[in-house]
């Protein structure tokens, strides 16, 4: 079932601010469809928590619409939702066992005891919760009590999963395979979901669409790829992964992408996103990886020269910082050191990168 | 109010207008606050300053022009302050010991400084007449003294520290538990001296415990009625027993009033010190897992001390206990000590209404003030309405307030229509209910607090209504917190005096009232085998209680009720 935000905000009233109140989302319009599995991501208190619960009801938004396969649900109030939730904190109810949390929503539902008993063994089963059964919360690991969470939230066949941060109470490498799983039941029960977090490795790995928040406020919607590669503004842009932002003038459009001055040197770059004019300034991002370094020649006319000044060898490839005279340090990632070689702190470098690589931004960083 | 604040207020009433179940509870609430808690309060200042009809100060004039009277005054100040400190003292000493010195024996210390706070408040002064006084054995039987001057100052400071240093006890324990010792470690990594890691480090992070727990023993120290009565003596008055007996010998019911204003002004002003500013100041939760110590901050030296000033104080509250129990047993105390059962027969007969009453009376409201408390902290934590801070002020008032002033405000209250209520069981019933109902607040919100709300939204998410919710979720979660809650609350209802000494009739008596009338009219091995079925009668309770929380929820019924 697909689920659409129509300029939806939500005012805090928030007496320890100066101005009495907090915008915690700011006119978001968000449409997920059907088995789609879309994730919000963005910086800790930029409103993504509060979507959540204004899609699980929660939260009534201050204005807007919130619907649930078409259907308006403003006025509905969470338990009449076809939505589930699964808590950052599990919130399992701590005076049941892992069987009676798991079944509880099927039994509230007024399903006989023996529909609910076959259900909820199925389920725990698919979730390799079954030797788990008679166990109280308090004796689980916390991937254990997140997979009771999960299980919990399925069973009852929502339209709509919905997570926030479901994985941060775990260790990186718990972490890594939860994500695996909740993709795999997702898919398998082809469930809509929302899933919230703040960490963009996370988002990419899967989602099939990202929601980049910032401030209440939408800045992005787009695949992985759209997102880290074409993203629409410098803040998307720097919030996922490291770029390279070079300054140009002058710019000029044609079938290739978008021709530009950066210090003297025409460059281009392959695509653009943004309100860029004809002749005015822009920003070229480059990711680290999309920058090409060699020895310095001295002949060849390449964009930008500069100096290693740092080189880290993390084995599979080696991350540098070179200095530019730019105000910032120019970042770069080259890729199997062993075939390529690599340079050494002190060592002249000339930068250069693919046009295909170079993606043009309006020069503010959030619209 | 700001257009804002207006408009929060308005969307509180809106949520009412559209819950009239929580609405219903909420008005029914506050007025049962208002009529049995603020309004016989009322009635004690207002009797105070308008004797016969008109406004005037002429009362607390005749007080504080009467030497007699403000010497009471000086004198309960005096000793709520002592016992405050010296209170604290021992009960940081215990905590001290507990948690941080290793020393041996750990739950046998625990288990003493526990003791008194099920026991009736006066045991200890019942103990020190039997040791010390006229007939005393100490005093008598050992060294052959008469006359040693127990009563007054020295007799009652005894007391109520051995009364009073487990409360405090039970709070720093909590806190020093919650100071996590790598803190001392990390501090003599750094080359800290023991004692300056101590005094640097330990005492600071223990400061805020300190400070609030010597408030909380000063304003009980203030409000304590049975220890003076049985050891004050007249050469050292006492507020609180003097207001007693301008009331029951003088019936002097304005003086009585004013003088209980007089305990009233210190006790709340304490009180709201300790709630709003020292609670405050807390560096560290109560609650935080006590992470393994390494114990490293007392020397041997130091452990040997503390443990030996620990074992004296063991071995006194032991002395008390045991004269109690061999009191109960001699035929006269001091002059015949053949052991007899004639004071416990006399119990079970003249003395059984007595016994049955106070069951009555304790076994009625004990669960009502529990549920009310249940009630209220759920109100105050997890909904938001009008009144919402008034209605917790209002119920966390009656911990400020000496029981005698409320007994004073109970009889002005209820002796006259709309509400005649004295002489009944009602009175004493619903005294109890809301005299004890901070009890069961405390426990309510304290696992409330620890209860994450989205546990229940999780509930409501997977389609649950609020009645199921509470029903189904809330409900199972704080029975355990609601069972703990009732045994402190029952323990204090069963040795309740203060208030309840002025609403005691010929029809409901209870034992507190009868040992105190034992003991004045010297019969101490009767008050000695009263205070032992009391005694008995709580720990059964206590069992009971906590048997049927663990055979019902297990192991996270069973560590909800610890002590
Ligand atoms: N009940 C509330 N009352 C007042 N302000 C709130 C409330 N809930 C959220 N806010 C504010 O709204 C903003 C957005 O909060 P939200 O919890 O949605 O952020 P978030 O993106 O989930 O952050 P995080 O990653 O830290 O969880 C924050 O500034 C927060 O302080
Ligand atoms: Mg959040």
């Amino acid at each position: 079932m697909s689920v659409r935000l129509d300029k939806v905000s939500k005012v805090f009233l928030d007496p320890s601010r100066p101005e009495g109140s907090v915008t915690a989302v700011d006119r978001v319009d968000l449409e997920v469809r059907e088995g789609e599995f879309v994730t919000l991501l963005g910086p800790s208190g930029c409103g993504k928590t509060t979507t959540l619960r204004i899609i699980s009801g929660f939260e009534a938004p201050t204005r807007g619409d919130v619907f649930i396969s078409g259907e308006r649900v403003n006025d509905q109030p969470p338990n009449k939702r076809d939505t589930s939730m699964v808590f950052q904190s599990y919130a399992i109810f701590p005076h049941m066992s892992v069987e009676q949390n798991v079944g509880f929503g099927l039994e509230l539902k007024g399903r006989p005891k023996a529909e609910v008993r076959e259900e909820t063994a199925r389920i725990m089963n698919v979730m390799g919760l079954t030797a788990l059964a008679k166990r109280r919360p308090d004796q689980l690991s916390g991937g254990q009590q997140q997979r009771v969470a999960l299980a919990r939230a399925v069973i009852n066949k929502p339209s709509v999963l919905l997570f926030d941060e479901p994985l941060s109470n775990l260790d990186a490498k718990l972490r890594d395979q939860m994500r695996l799983e909740i993709r795999r039941i997702q898919q398998s029960f082809g469930i809509t979901s929302i899933y919230v977090t703040h960490d963009q490795i996370e988002a990419m790995t899967v989602s099939d669409r990202i929601v980049v928040m910032e401030g209440g406020r939408v800045m992005q919607i787009g695949t992985p790829f759209e997102v880290y590669s074409r993203p629409a503004n410098r803040f998307v842009a720097d919030f996922i992964g490291r770029v390279n932002f070079f300054p140009v003038t002058d710019a000029s459009f044609s079938e290739e992408g978008l021709d530009a001055d950066y210090r003297g040197v025409r460059i281009r770059a392959g695509s653009r996103n943004g309100d860029i004019r004809e002749g005015g300034a822009a920003v070229v991002a480059v990711r680290p990886e999309s920058l090409r370094l060699e020895p310095e020649s001295g002949s060849a006319a390449r964009f930008l020269r500069g100096r290693i000044d740092k080189a880290v060898y993390l084995g599979a490839v080696v991350e540098y910082e070179i200095d530019a005279g730019l105000d910032r340090p120019v970042m770069a990632v080259s890729h199997d050191p062993v075939v390529a070689g690599f340079f050494r702190v002190g060592d002249g470098v000339s930068l250069s990168f693919p046009p295909a690589a170079a993606h043009a931004l309006a020069p503010e960083a959030v619209p | 109010m700001t257009d804002r604040a207006i408009g929060a207020s308005l969307g509180e009433i809106r949520r009412l207008v559209r819950d009239p179940l929580l609405a219903f509870v909420v008005a029914a609430v506050l007025a049962a606050l208002a009529v049995f808690i603020l309004y016989p309060l009322a009635s004690v200042i207002i009797v105070s300053l308008r004797p016969d009809g008109r406004w005037t100060l002429e009362i607390f004039r005749h007080v504080v022009s009467n030497p007699y009277l403000l010497q009471g005054f000086r004198n309960s100040i005096l000793m709520g302050v002592l016992t405050a400190v010296i209170g604290t003292g021992i009960g940081f000493l215990f905590a001290f010991a507990v948690t941080r010195a290793d020393v041996p024996f750990k739950r046998i210390l625990h288990a003493v400084a526990i003791i008194p706070i099920v026991s009736p408040p006066f045991i200890g002064a019942l103990a020190i007449i039997m040791l010390f006084g006229n007939n005393g054995f100490i005093t008598w039987n050992l060294l052959r003294i008469r006359n040693f001057p127990i009563y007054g100052f020295t007799g009652l400071m005894i007391a109520q520290a051995v009364t009073f240093f487990p409360v405090a006890y039970l709070t720093l324990r909590g806190v020093l538990e919650s100071i996590n010792p790598t803190l001392e470690d990390a501090a003599l990594d750094l080359g800290g001296s023991r004692f300056r890691v101590f005094r640097r480090v330990t005492l600071p992070l223990a400061m805020p415990g300190i400070a609030s727990s010597m408030l909380v023993l000063f304003i009980e120290t203030l409000a304590d009625f049975g220890n003076p009565l049985i050891l004050a003596g007249s050469r050292f008055p006492i507020l609180s027993v003097q207001a007693y007996l301008q009331i029951t010998g003088m019936y002097d019911l304005p003086t009585g009033a004013a003088l209980s204003v007089l305990l009233l002004v210190p006790s709340v002003t304490a009180w709201v010190i300790q709630k709003y500013w020292v609670s405050r100041k807390r560096y560290v939760t109560i609650t935080g897992k006590p992470t393994i110590s390494s114990v490293k901050i007392v020397s041997p030296a130091v452990r040997s001390l503390i443990f030996a000033a620990c074992l004296a104080v063991t071995a006194f509250i032991l002395l008390i206990y045991a004269s109690i129990l061999w009191g109960a047993l001699a035929k006269v105390w001091g002059s015949d000590n053949t052991p007899t059962l004639r004071h416990f027969l006399y119990v079970f007969g003249v003395g059984f209404k007595a016994v049955r009453d106070t069951l009555t009376i304790a076994g009625l409201s004990t669960p009502a003030s529990g549920l009310l408390g249940m009630v209220i902290a759920f109100l105050v934590i997890r909904k938001s309405f009008p009144g919402r801070k008034f209605m917790e002020f209002t119920s966390m008032l009656s911990f400020a307030v000496p029981g005698t002033v409320i007994g004073i405000g109970y009889i002005l209250a209820f002796n006259k229509p709309p509400l005649v209520l004295t002489g009944t069981l009602l009175i004493l019933l619903l005294n109890f209910v809301f005299r004890y109902v901070p009890v069961g607040i405390e426990s309510g919100v304290a696992i409330l607090q620890q209860i994450d709300p989205a546990i229940e939204e999780a509930a409501v998410d997977l389609g649950a209504d609020a009645r199921t919710t509470f029903s189904r979720v809330t409900l199972p979660m704080i029975v355990p917190a609601y069972f703990s809650g009732l045994v402190f609350a029952f323990v204090r209802a069963m040795t309740a005096i203060s208030a309840a000494i002025f609403l005691v009739s010929s029809r409901w008596n209870l034992m507190t009232v009868q040992i105190m009338a034992q003991v004045e009219s010297g019969r101490l091995g009767a008050a000695a085998a009263f205070s032992v079925i009391l005694v008995l009668i709580i720990f059964g309770a206590i069992f009971l209680i906590r048997a049927l929380l663990k055979a019902r929820y297990g192991r996270y019924g069973g560590s909800m009720l610890k002590f």
